[in-house]
C-alpha cells in the first residue's frame, strides 16, 4: 500500500494543501475526488453483487417454478444434491478437465507461437493477423463452424481432407472420424484450444517484447546457447505472463457456455457447470438446485481468482512503481 | 537499442566463455539469420493451420449448398452469393436483420454507457486518485471474476417481475455491468500515461479542470478510449448466455439467432457459414483494428 500513498501525494493538490485546513474541508475535498468514481461503483454493486446475494438466498430454498406449492426453506439440501447427483458430479469433473486441458494446451501452443513471432521474418505482421483470427470469430459462430464445417462426419473438412489424401494414393477406403460422437469432450477441447491459443500468444508476445534485451545480448556475447538463454532469462521473465495468461484463461474458460451449448448441447458427458446450471433452471425449473450449483462455481472460481489476483497484483505493483 | 551486430561471427573469441547456463563455445551459437528463416517457415505453417477453419468458413460461404457438402471437399467449386441471399432471408423469409439490429443496439449503447461511467472512474483512480485506490481497482476486478452463470437466475427473475424480459434495454444494462470493470482497468492504465509533469505544469499555469482535461488528458487518452470502446463492443456483440436467457422473440441478438442453426441445419452448411461470416464481420474488423489493445482489454490492463 506504500505505492498508493506515494501516488496520492505524487499527483494533485495534497502537496499544495495548507496545513490549517479544517477537517470539514478535507472531507469535502475527499468527496470531490470520490465523486467521479461513485456512479460506476454504485452501479456495479447493484447489478453484480445483489444478484449474487439473490443466488445465495435461493440456493437454500426448495424452489421449482413448476410446483410453487412446495417452495420453502431447504437448508443445505441443494448443496448435498449438487455434490452427490451424478449429473452434477460429471459436470464438475468435465469443467475441471476442460479448463485444465484447454489452458495448458493453449498456453504451450501460445508460448511456441509467441517465441516464433518474436523473431523477425518475412510477413510477420500478416502471420500474426492470421493467428489472431480464431479469437475474433464470434464464439457461437466458431462453434457452429467446428460442428458443421470441420467435424461433420459426412462432409466436414477433416474427413474430406482424409478422403482427398487417400485418393491421391488411389485408395477408396480413407479412414473417417466422428469426433463429435466418439470423443465429444475432446472435440470441444480442440475447438477451445484453437480459439484460446491466440489469446495466450498475444499475452506472451507482449511479455517477450517487454524483455530487457541488454541481458540477452550480454548472454549471447558470453556464448550462452539459445536454450540457456530461454531457460535462464526468457522463462523467468515470462513466468508472470504465463501465470496471468493461465489464470485469466482459466477464469474465462470455466465460464464457457457457447461451445458446450453449440457443439454437443451438453450431451455425452460434456455438460460443464455453466451448461448444467443453465439446463437446471431454464429447462428443469429447479431454481434452488441451480443456485446451489452456481454458488459452487463461485467458490471454485474464488480459489482460482485468489491466485489470479496475486499475479495481477504483482504486475500491477510493478507498473505502478514505474 | 542494440550496439551489436548479431550476424558477426564470434567463434574466434578465445578462452573459456562465461555463460549463464551451460558452458558451450562459439561453434554452437545460433546464427540469427538462418534461425529466423526456420522460425518464419514454422510460424507461417502454424498460422495457416490456425487460419484454416476461418478461411474454410469464408470459402464455404461462397459455395452452393451442393458444393459445400461434398467429401472430398470441392475447393475450386464456382463461387456464388446464394448462401448469403439465403441467410438474409430473401428465399426463406426469416430475416436476420432484427437480431443484427438488436446486437448493434445492445453493443453500441452499452459501450457508450460504459465509457460514461468508466472514464470519470478511471480519472478518480489515476489522475487524482482517491485513497485506497488499489482496493477499489481490485473490487472492480473481482466482479469480473464472478461467473455470469452464478447471477443469471436472479437477473432472470427480476427481469420477469418488472416486465423487462425480452427487452433489449435490460440487456444493455447487463452488458454495461459486464464490461465496466474491464473498461475501468483499461482506462486507468491509459490515463496513467498522462505525464504527471504536464498535469502539474497545467495546474501551476492556473488551468481549470475542464481545460486540463481537454488540453492535457484528452490527447493522451483518446486512443485508449477508442480501444476500450472497441473491446466493450466486441464483448457485447459476442455474448450468448445472458442474451439467451434474458431475450427471446423480440430482443434476440445475433448470437441467439445463430443458435437457431445449432441443430438440424446439417443440409445448409453454406448458409451456416454465411451466417457465421456476417455475424463475425464486425468483430473481425474491430479486432484487427485493435490487435494490440485486445490483450490489454482481456488481461484487464495488466499487460501492456
Amino acid at each position: 500500500m506504500t505505492n498508493a500513498t506515494a501516488r496520492v501525494s505524487r499527483h494533485g493538490s495534497t502537496i499544495a494543501k495548507p496545513s490549517r485546513d479544517t477537517r470539514a474541508r478535507e472531507r469535502a475535498v475527499a468527496w470531490v475526488r470520490r465523486a467521479p468514481l461513485l456512479p460506476a461503483l454504485i452501479f456495479l454493486i447493484i447489478v453484480t453483487q445483489l444478484p449474487f446475494v439473490g443466488t445465495l438466498a435461493i440456493s437454500f430454498m426448495n424452489w421449482n417454478s413448476m410446483s410453487p406449492d412446495t417452495t420453502g426453506f431447504a437448508g443445505f439440501e441443494n448443496y448435498v444434491q449438487v455434490l452427490t447427483d451424478p449429473y452434477f458430479q460429471q459436470a464438475i469433473v468435465t469443467t475441471i478437465v476442460m479448463t485444465v486441458s484447454v489452458v495448458l494446451a493453449s498456453l504451450l501452443l501460445g508460448l511456441g507461437l509467441a517465441l516464433l513471432l518474436d523473431k523477425k521474418f518475412i510477413g510477420r505482421g500478416l502471420a500474426r493477423t492470421l493467428l489472431i483470427a480464431p479469437f475474433l470469430v464470434v464464439p457461437v459462430a466458431a462453434a457452429l463452424i467446428w460442428k458443421h464445417a470441420i467435424l461433420n462426419p459426412v462432409y466436414g473438412l477433416i474427413n474430406g481432407t482424409l478422403t482427398w489424401v487417400w485418393s491421391l494414393f488411389g485408395s477408396d477406403n480413407p479412414p473417417q472420424t466422428d469426433l463429435l460422437t466418439s470423443a465429444p469432450l475432446l472435440a470441444i477441447i480442440i475447438s477451445l484450444v484453437w480459439q484460446w491459443t491466440p489469446f495466450m500468444m498475444l499475452i506472451l508476445l507482449a511479455g517477450l517484447q517487454s524483455r530487457p534485451m541488454d541481458t540477452v545480448e550480454a548472454a549471447q556475447m558470453d556464448g550462452a546457447t539459445p536454450w540457456a538463454i530461454f531457460h535462464h532469462l526468457t522463462l523467468p521473465h515470462l513466468r508472470q505472463y504465463l501465470e496471468l495468461g493461465g489464470l485469466l484463461g482459466a477464469i474465462y474458460i470455466v465460464q464457457n457456455f457457447d461451445a458446450v451449448f453449440t457443439l454437443t448441447s451438453g450431451g455425452l458427458g460434456t455438460a460443464n457447470l455453466p451448461y448444467a446450471i443453465y439446463e437446471t433452471f431454464y429447462y428443469a425449473n429447479e431454481y434452488g438446485l441451480a443456485s446451489a450449483a452456481g454458488v459452487v462455481v463461485v467458490i471454485g472460481t474464488i480459489v482460482v481468482a485468489t491466485f489470479a489476483l496475486r499475479t495481477v497484483f504483482s504486475l500491477f505493483k510493478k507498473e505502478a512503481a514505474r | 537499442m542494440s550496439t551489436l551486430t548479431p550476424t558477426e561471427p564470434r567463434a574466434s573469441v578465445p578462452g573459456p566463455v562465461r555463460t549463464t547456463g551451460s558452458r558451450r563455445r562459439g561453434k554452437s551459437r545460433m546464427d540469427p539469420t538462418r534461425n529466423n528463416t526456420a522460425a518464419g517457415i514454422a510460424a507461417w505453417l502454424l498460422a495457416l493451420l490456425f487460419a484454416v477453419p476461418v478461411l474454410w468458413m469464408i470459402l464455404t460461404s461462397f459455395h452452393s449448398e451442393t458444393d459445400a457438402a461434398t467429401n472430398p471437399p470441392s475447393v475450386f467449386a464456382p463461387l456464388t452469393l446464394d448462401a448469403y441471399q439465403e441467410f438474409f432471408g430473401t428465399t426463406s423469409g426469416v430475416s436476420p436483420w432484427p437480431s443484427l439490429i438488436n446486437s448493434a443496439t445492445a453493443s453500441i449503447f452499452s459501450t457508450i454507457l460504459v465509457l460514461l461511467l468508466a472514464i470519470p472512474a478511471a480519472y478518480a483512480l489515476s489522475i487524482r486518485p482517491v485513497k485506497k485506490w488499489t482496493d477499489v481497482m481490485f473490487f472492480f476486478l473481482s466482479t469480473k471474476m464472478m461467473p455470469v452463470v452464478a447471477a443469471v437466475l436472479p437477473l432472470y427473475l427480476v427481469a420477469k417481475n418488472i416486465g423487462a424480459l425480452d427487452n433489449i434495454w435490460f440487456l444493455v444494462l447487463m452488458y454495461v455491468s459486464m464490461n465496466l470493470p474491464i473498461a475501468v482497468w483499461m482506462m486507468r492504465s491509459f490515463l496513467d500515461e498522462v505525464p504527471v509533469e504536464m498535469l502539474e505544469a497545467a495546474q501551476i499555469d492556473g488551468a481549470g479542470l475542464l481545460l486540463t482535461l481537454r488540453k492535457v488528458v484528452a490527447p493522451v487518452a483518446m486512443p485508449g478510449i477508442a480501444a476500450t470502446a472497441l473491446i466493450c463492443f466486441i464483448f457485447s456483440w459476442n455474448e450468448l448466455l445472458l442474451a439467451r436467457v434474458l431475450t427471446g422473440v423480440v430482443a434476440g441478438t445475433a448470437p441467439v439467432f445463430l443458435t437457431g442453426f445449432v441443430s438440424g441445419q446439417g443440409l445448409f452448411l453454406a448458409k451456416v457459414c454465411a451466417g457465421a461470416v456476417v455475424v463475425s464481420l464486425p468483430v473481425l474488423f474491430a479486432g484487427f483494428a485493435a490487435q494490440d489493445k485486445l490483450v490489454q482489454g482481456l488481461s484487464l490492463g495488466a499487460v501492456k
